[in-house]
């Protein structure tokens, strides 16, 4: 029977983790990184998991090690954050091209510097380009749910792509909720056994991984990796129905809510998400029409589906938990304004940068945002696209001494 | 609407904030609460100052920010009281409980004379003199079991046996039961 439990976010993750029972774990957990691979690794001493955990000597080795085992053939999973992520940068490239499935728990948290270790999506998002799919959760049980679900994507044999599965640090990762926990045999039974594709330990059939590819064929090759986000995001949406009939949760590339008739709109990812749906309900409640786009899929980034979302809306307010600095706007902006461009989509859009640094957003923050939104619909246009929300102020002449620049 | 009591500890790390918070999010699931309970850390080192916060509501807890208008706050460093001031935004009528050998009448006015009720317990003393060791969480449970309704004195000893006792040995989870009974009887209002 499924169980209803409390659970730390970290824990939840672990948990999802021993159910899966990957073949092999490498990992260097080490600050910033969270209790989720402690945790692991507890299991896999306890004899309550089959998995091969290799510790290594840096993230650096964690990544080329994950790589390398599901290139030798195995179901590979591994969970970092913040500064552990950036240091797999060059291999998270190579595990994309590669085309292995390596599901990535990352618990999101702030790049120095300067030091910090709390929660924001900096991390993440610069590691978009690097050819992940990207699922991102708004609380506890979406981490348990997401991660599940991001074995049946990236495993699919159309898709063959890693997967980073998000949750907020602190604020999801530290945070103690009620978690039904699936029973084993059920997630076992939704993730299937691992069917390895072109497994190196079938030395039957020997074959090169990675090999020096220039002007020749290397575009090629690349051209043809671009293929695999359209089957990846068919494949986000086949898994989240296919969730939702087995365990009674549903998940697609994005939720909207009390977003059909509304005139103005918040588009977030992860944990805000959470604030902001009360902050709508109480918006509702005195005849605001407000509402809210939860993205979860970041990458493959639903382009289309989400400008048709939006196209009706009046004004909207796209919150970026990560500054693309010297860009057009957040990473989650610039993407998005891009889409309802492409899709001639002509909606009033405002920048929101929040919670840098582990910051957080209060309700009272978010309604501010929605009345600046019907401001920016009255008059057609925001006189401010890009807002730092929560952030002070300090007047630079008066404290000209404490400044460098 | 929906109904949520919001508790807000205030330590300093290493004083098991977190845990008392964990602990009573666990309490409160048992009694088929919706329950959330997170740490904000400052620093993240043992002696700075943090917060953790917990929800208890009848329906799922979506907000997800620090708890700014508790109707509880649980004091487990008397040395953050003017530091940190615990008291802000406190409820009216709310209730505020301190660690301290000092009396609820000189804590208020420490606090700021807030309208909210004030009680007191030697959370430190009792830990040191049951557990070994000044460890004011589990007693100020207790206190809390004491003075208000969010949790009762079994649902603290369950949850304590649940969330410590694969980590503590059975002496010492009967010690914090200990400390939690006496922190019950000794809180004092004004």
């Amino acid at each position: 029977m499924p169980q209803v439990k409390p659970m730390e976010g970290n824990q939840a993750v672990a948990e999802a983790m021993r159910q899966i029972n990957p073949d092999v774990v490498a990992a260097y957990p080490i600050t910033p990184s969270t209790e989720v691979v402690q945790t692991f690794a507890q299991f896999v001493a306890d004899g309550e998991v089959d998995t091969n955990f290799v510790a290594v000597e840096s993230e650096h080795s964690a990544m080329s090690a994950c790589t390398a085992a599901a290139a030798a053939g195995g179901r590979v999973m591994n969970a970092t954050s913040s500064a552990g992520l950036a240091l797999m940068w060059e291999i998270l490239y190579i595990t994309a091209s590669l085309r292995m499935p390596v599901i990535l728990t990352v618990v999101n948290r702030a790049l120095s510097g300067n030091l910090n270790i709390h929660c924001d999506h900096s991390d993440t998002m610069g590691a978009r380009d690097a050819g992940w799919i990207q699922i991102y959760a708004e609380n506890v049980q979406e981490s348990y749910d997401n991660l599940i679900q991001a074995v049946a994507i990236g495993e699919q044999m159309d898709v063959r792509l890693p997967v980073m599965s998000c949750l907020d640090g602190f604020l999801v990762s530290h945070s103690y909720e009620l978690l039904q926990v699936e029973d084993d045999e059920a997630v076992r039974d939704f993730v299937g056994s691992y069917q390895p594709r072109y497994p190196l330990l079938d030395v039957a059939n020997p074959l090169t991984m990675g090999p020096l590819d220039l002007y020749d064929f290397y575009f090629e090759h690349k051209r043809d990796q671009w293929a695999a986000y359209e089957p990846a995001k068919q494949a986000i949406i086949d898994v989240g129905q296919r969730f939702d009939e087995q365990f009674g949760r549903s998940y697609g590339l994005f939720e909207e809510y009390q977003l059909d008739d509304a005139e103005i709109a918040i588009v977030a990812l992860g944990s805000m998400a959470g604030t902001a749906k009360d902050a709508v309900e109480s918006l509702r409640a005195e005849g605001v029409k407000a509402g809210l786009l939860k993205l979860r899929v970041f990458r493959p980034f639903p382009a289309e589906e989400l400008a048709a979302a939006l196209s009706g809306l009046e004004a909207v307010a796209i919150c970026d938990r990560a500054a693309s600095y010297g860009g057009a706007g957040g990473p989650l902006y610039a993407e998005v304004t891009s889409a309802l461009y492409v899709a001639g989509a002509s909606v009033p859009a405002i920048n929101c940068i929040y919670g840098l640094g582990g910051r957080q957003i209060a309700p009272d923050e978010i309604i501010n945002i929605y009345r600046d939104l019907e401001r920016v619909a009255e008059e057609g246009q925001p006189d401010q696209p890009l807002e730092f929300i929560g952030v002070r102020s300090f007047d630079k002449e008066e404290h000209a001494d404490k400044y460098a620049f | 609407m929906a109904t949520m009591t919001e508790v807000r500890w205030h330590g300093r790390g290493g004083q098991g904030a977190k845990t008392a918070g964990y602990i009573l999010a666990v309490a409160a699931a048992e009694d088929g609460w919706q329950v959330q309970a997170f740490p904000e850390y400052g620093a993240e080192r043992r002696g700075a100052p943090m917060r953790s916060y917990v929800r208890i509501s009848d329906s799922p807890i979506r907000l997800r920010s620090g708890i700014t208008n508790p109707e509880i706050v649980v004091v487990l460093d008397p040395s953050l009281l003017e530091s940190e001031n615990p008291a802000e935004g406190i409820v009216k009528d709310g209730i505020i409980i301190v660690n301290t050998s000092d009396s609820p009448t000189e804590i208020r006015e420490r606090l700021g004379n807030p309208s909210a009720q004030i009680w007191t317990v030697d959370a430190s003393q009792i830990s040191q003199e049951t557990i070994g060791r000044n460890m004011p969480n589990t007693p100020m449970l207790g206190a809390l079991a004491r003075v208000s309704d969010v949790l009762d004195l079994e649902g603290a000893r369950q949850a304590i046996r649940k969330q410590l006792g694969e980590k503590l040995p059975e002496n010492i989870i009967q010690a914090n039961f200990e400390a939690v009974q006496r922190a019950y009887d000794e809180v004092q209002s004004e």
